[in-house]
């Protein structure tokens, strides 16, 4: 190996670091503003944007149990394999117009895989926990997991086809390809709507795969006394709930960049690092603004669905909406 | 047993009816309804002794109820504070001599602070928690001052 190999990996490694870093500190920064929004909405004052902070630092030095009849290894080691797994998505996601730092190793696909990863990870630990709360949790998860998991990959195949048909030799589920062409531009007016629609499917998933109201049925505080997380204290408590800050940011990432992935900086002429810093900001704000309308928004003004009607909604309407959309995306290269 | 400064910040409490007749229960969902608002001290109900740091106990510990109390107080992780919330769990309250009672909560567990009331009012219970985070605020000073105890 080169010199200039070695190089480019101990980049690749300081970017990993620095990717990872930042993805917790925005993922906790923007949970916190998702209560403050929240609260805003049911009309109080609302806890501190630096709430999830202090929740985390608090966290870190209560005692850590692990229940008589839990598998310890299991038990422990669960949430650092959620936390990791949640980082690592980051690094196959673009940030502004920087492209990831993976890019190259992995596509989207991939990004589905890892996807479920946190999820699995969730129900194992539920199911070491060696409580019935988290038993049924652990099995409301599993459910869960397989309804949405059909309208979300509606979405990313529908986006994939429709750029092979256009550029064919392209790498098509390539993030940093899907970043370059959104869709909008792509498509007449019938593959506008059937976009709309899958944006509408992909919004829906969101919720779910955050386990966030409607879709929190894992969890059920009222019912299930928080469900998977039921026997977890301390560090392991707190490494979940950064775990759910961080992939609150990749699943919006996704949505950016599936199909917002317009960039601001040509406009002022900008190049080089203002460019980089424009883009970045920009992302910022829509990551604001979709995590808005996906997360906070639908948990203030829904109430939780029971599992049956989480199952029936994300398998019957969403996947009619999703393959409805797929079709006409379809319809509309061919008649084109 | 460890403090830091957010931990007063970030109390998570678990409500906890030992016997009571539901008036201070309702008084503490109360204090979570957009009037009182306890979210904007980072005071959160949570669903599982497991992730409280604070247990508000509503009424007299009946006999039934003792063990469970113990157990529940066991399985909230250290540093906890205990707050009993209402007359009948500060004194027994008018039940005081009753058969099937085996007395007030500090009878069964260590209690930091004490909320009368028949029912309690919200602002109480918001005084109360503010209480219990001056007392965990002074311990983490004392701690400061004698790092080897």
């Amino acid at each position: 190996m080169t010199i200039e190999g070695l190089l480019i990996i101990l980049l690749k490694i300081i970017g990993a670091v620095i990717i990872a870093f930042l993805g917790v500190i925005l993922g906790l920064f923007y949970k916190g503003i998702d209560r403050k929004l929240a609260a805003k909405m049911q009309a109080r004052v609302g806890p501190p944007i630096r709430q999830p902070f202090m929740d985390f630092f608090k966290l870190m030095i209560k005692e850590n149990i692990v229940p008589e009849n839990a598998v310890p290894w299991i038990f422990n080691g669960v949430p650092v394999m959620t936390l990791v797994a949640t980082i690592t998505i980051l690094f196959y996601l673009p940030i502004g117009n920087i492209s990831p730092l993976l890019s190259g190793y992995g596509d989207i696909v991939l990004i589905i895989y890892l996807l479920t990863l946190p999820a699995i990870g969730m129900v194992v630990g539920g199911f070491a926990s060696g409580s019935p709360y988290a038993n049924v949790g652990a099995q409301r998860e599993m459910v869960m997991m397989m309804s949405y998991e059909l309208p979300l990959v509606t979405t990313v195949i529908a986006i994939g086809w429709k750029l092979s048909q256009v550029y064919p030799q392209l790498n098509v589920f390539s993030l940093a390809v899907i970043n370059a062409h959104p869709i909008w531009g792509l498509v007449g007016p019938l593959g506008f709507v059937g976009a709309l629609l899958l944006l509408i499917t992909l919004a829906i998933v969101t919720p779910g795969e955050l386990s966030k109201i409607p879709f929190d049925v894992p969890e059920a505080e009222t019912e299930l006394a928080g469900g998977l997380l039921v026997e977890y204290s301390g560090r392991n408590l707190a490494l979940f709930s950064l775990a759910d800050a961080v992939k609150t940011i990749v699943m919006v990432s996704l949505t950016v960049a599936l199909f917002f992935p317009y960039n601001i900086a040509h406009l002022f002429d900008l190049s080089g690092i203002f460019a980089i810093g424009i883009d970045s900001l920009f992302f910022l704000v829509k990551l604001l603004l979709i995590m808005f309308v996906e997360v906070t928004f639908i948990r203030v003004a829904a109430a939780r669905l029971k599992i049956d009607q989480v199952s029936y909604a994300y398998w019957v309407p969403l996947s009619i909406i999703g393959l409805l959309g797929l079709s006409l995306i379809v319809l509309d290269t061919i008649m084109i | 047993m460890k403090l830091n400064k957010y931990f007063e910040r970030s109390l998570w409490v678990f409500h906890l009816n030992t016997g009571s007749c539901n008036g201070c229960d309702i008084e503490i969902v109360a204090g979570l309804t957009p009037r009182y608002d306890l979210e904007r001290f980072g005071i959160k109900l949570v669903g599982s002794p497991k992730h409280a740091d604070v247990l508000l106990v509503t009424g007299p510990v009946t006999h039934k109820m003792a063990d469970r109390v113990k157990r529940v107080y066991e399985q909230t992780p250290d540093p906890k504070a205990v707050i009993v919330v209402g007359t009948c769990g500060t004194s027994g309250g008018v039940f005081y001599d009753s058969y099937n009672l085996l007395g007030p909560v500090d009878e069964i567990i260590p209690v930091d602070v004490y909320v009368p009331g028949c029912p309690v009012r919200p602002e109480a219970i918001i005084n109360g928690v503010l209480q219990a985070w001056i007392k965990l605020e002074n311990l983490r000073e004392s701690m400061k001052a004698a790092p080897t105890k």
